[in-house]
């Protein structure tokens, strides 16, 4: 049975359709990835598990019961929110043990608890403080904490990483990646930041103008992409349009080739106008404008650079062009 | 070796007008800036304000001489002392009574207002219900109690209302009532209490919405999904965080209550209260020493509250 599942729901604002006919079963124990650009009906789904949003359409399922009319405190799912939405006039140990004292546990009971899920989350000692005097990455963990104690059956987490610097992400991405393993819950992980959404999840769902696009694994993603968005969203993949495609291999379809895959040669199947360069670091990014459709490339440090303006053609192993089929 | 050149000057040179100079040494001297901006409204409030008020409340420790109605200047409590014969007393209590139950209507009734127009208005609709709450506060409020005891009189609107629904005898039956009742509403403490619920509501709407706007909805939210029903989000979550501009708003409809004179006198019963017996003894009874300890009885009172409410940890939120 899945965790979550989704049968055409649709959640529509007037006109809008923030959520637009999705279905999606998110398996028991998955860490389970729903990425899109903002606007894209992801966030509007998570709230739709969480409660806070009720579907115009369709039928939402938890573990095979139906909440299309259960409030969220009749949830088994807890929720880390983006702005972590800790209480400030209670204490950490307070605001962790908040869901337990709602469920009527004794006070000594709530606060050992609450001190044991600090400590899983490396804040041990901390509960006498206001969430006003943690730091952004500090405050996350109250979250999860305060989250984690109810036991849920499933997380939910609104971007939760979005407020912090990029070096305590990678390290909050490993220790959520982490605690999910050790804990076997499933997470429902919302993002609009496609390096985290890949590092991460079991699977991935892209998002765009409230429908899923494509649902697969990081590899399917990124290597895989069915459609020209996912292409160009998750893996800021070069997308060949229909003709230059049907040009170069006789097929009528867009394709894909990664940029890392790109090769410039002296001879090859396509012409190319160097028109920027810039250091990463780790490689060269090249852009090219080739036949009016705009490539990138990355290249190792240790290729020949070319210079802007350079006349170069560009060719790749048949295997690494990945054709599509049209639309979204 | 080089010849500094020396550049012209950007400090005060002499093509700089008399206002970029001032402009020049009050940046340089911001301490200097903050004197002049703040000397003027300390003196008003230190001299003209509070010593005003500290010459007044002076006079509470002298006494008035009772035959020959002059004040003795010799520091006494013995005015303080006539507060608490039976019949100051019971304005004292009277006042206070009419100022908690006036300030905790206007918190209950004030508190949904207040919550709809922090959460749910928008736009327009924000704008009209504005103005719905302020413009009370735009009218005289001395026309606005008149309107009321057109509305409260015997031959008034309610009444008329009563009779149309065929609900007089209730009407009666209220009337009729020991402490609240009256001849009719407009003589009655209820008449009181409901204008002044009336005219301080704004004062009570303000500063919870304020207090509620500042409230992310996310923590609602939180409250939920962590398993608390609506009421329990109130109570262990909107409430506290509320509770500041509660209590400031309190501090308005509950001082503003204490203090007036005019609403008692034109709406309810003969009996004083606060207000008008300090009316009374500084102007036809000229017995300003006891005036002036009545007007300390509100500053106490608040003094005290304020105390309490922060030892409640009403103030935590902040």
């Amino acid at each position: 049975m899945p965790a979550v599942s989704f049968d055409h729901v649709s959640r529509h604002f007037g006109a809008v359709k923030a959520v637009d006919d999705v279905i999606l079963d998110i398996a028991e124990g998955e860490f389970f990835a729903m990425l899109g650009p903002s606007g894209s009906g992801k966030t509007t789904c998570l709230r739709l598990i969480a409660g806070f949003e009720r579907p115009t359409g369709g039928d939402i399922r938890i573990f095979g019961e139906p909440v299309a009319d259960l409030p969220p405190y009749k949830r088994q799912v807890n929720t880390v929110f983006q702005d972590y939405a800790l209480f400030p006039h209670l204490n950490v140990r307070d605001n962790v043990a908040y869901g337990l004292m709602i469920a009527g546990r004794g006070k000594r009971e709530r606060h050992a608890e609450a001190e044991a899920a600090l400590e899983m989350v490396r804040l041990g000692g901390y509960g006498s403080r206001k969430p006003s005097e943690l730091s952004g990455g500090q405050r996350q963990r109250v979250a999860l904490a305060r989250a984690l104690v109810n036991k849920p059956r499933v997380l939910l987490l609104d971007e939760p990483l979005g407020a912090l610097d990029l070096k305590l992400r990678e390290q909050m991405q490993e220790e959520l990646k982490t605690l999910q393993r050790q804990l076997g819950i499933t997470f429902v992980f919302v993002t609009h930041d496609q390096g985290e959404a890949l590092s991460m999840a079991d699977r991935v769902a892209v998002f765009n103008d409230g429908k899923i696009i494509q649902v697969g694994s990081p590899e399917d993603i990124y290597f895989r992409p069915e459609v020209p968005f996912v292409a160009d969203f998750v893996g800021s993949s070069n997308v060949l349009p229909e003709a230059l495609v049907a040009r170069l291999t006789g097929e009528t379809c867009p394709a894909a080739i990664r940029p890392e895959r790109l090769r410039l040669t002296s001879e090859g199947p396509l012409k190319a106008r160097v028109t920027g360069l810039s250091f990463l670091g780790l490689s060269t990014r090249v852009s090219f404008d080739a036949e009016g459709t705009r490539l990138t490339a990355l290249l190792p440090q240790d290729v020949a650079r070319p210079r802007e303006g350079d006349e170069v053609a560009l060719s790749w192993a048949p295997e690494d062009l990945h054709l599509m089929r049209a639309g979204a | 070796m080089t010849v500094v050149q020396t550049t012209p000057s950007a400090q005060a040179g002499p093509s700089d007008g008399l206002l970029t100079r001032v402009s020049d040494t009050l940046w340089r001297r911001p301490t200097l800036l903050l004197l002049i901006l703040l000397t003027p409204p300390a003196l008003w409030l230190g001299i003209i304000y509070l010593g005003s008020l500290f010459a007044l409340l002076l006079q509470s420790f002298f006494s008035i001489d009772h035959f020959t109605g002059l004040i003795n200047h010799e520091v006494t409590l013995a005015t303080y002392a006539e507060l608490f014969t039976p019949a100051n007393f019971d304005i004292i209590r009277r006042t206070v009574g009419m100022a908690t139950i006036v300030t905790l209507a206007s918190a209950v009734i004030a508190f949904p207002i207040a919550y709809y127009a922090a959460r749910y208005a928008k736009g327009a609709w924000r704008a009209l219900f504005y103005l719905g709450i302020m413009m009370p506060l735009w009218s005289s409020y001395l026309v606005k109690v008149y309107a009321w005891k057109l509305i409260l009189a015997k031959e008034g609107i309610l009444t008329w209302i009563f009779e149309g629904l065929h609900l007089t005898w209730l009407l009666d039956a209220y009337l009729a009532l020991p402490v609240i009742g009256g001849n009719s509403l407009s003589v009655s403490p209820t008449g009181t209490f409901l204008v002044f619920v009336y005219v301080w509501l704004p004062y009570m709407v303000l500063p919870i919405q304020a207090a509620l706007e500042r409230v992310p909805g996310s923590m609602l939210e939180a409250s939920g999904d962590l398993g608390a029903t609506p009421a329990q989000t109130f109570r262990h979550v909107l409430l506290p965080l509320a509770l500041p501009g509660v209590i400031a708003g309190s501090i308005f409809t509950f001082s503003l209550t204490l203090g007036d004179y005019i609403i008692p006198q034109i709406i309810g019963t003969s009996r004083l209260f606060i207000g008008q017996a300090v009316y009374q003894h500084q102007g036809i009874a000229g017995n300003i020493p006891l005036a002036a300890a009545f007007a300390v009885v509100p500053i106490v009172i608040m003094g005290v509250y304020l105390w309490i409410a922060k030892r409640m940890g009403a103030f935590d939120a902040l």
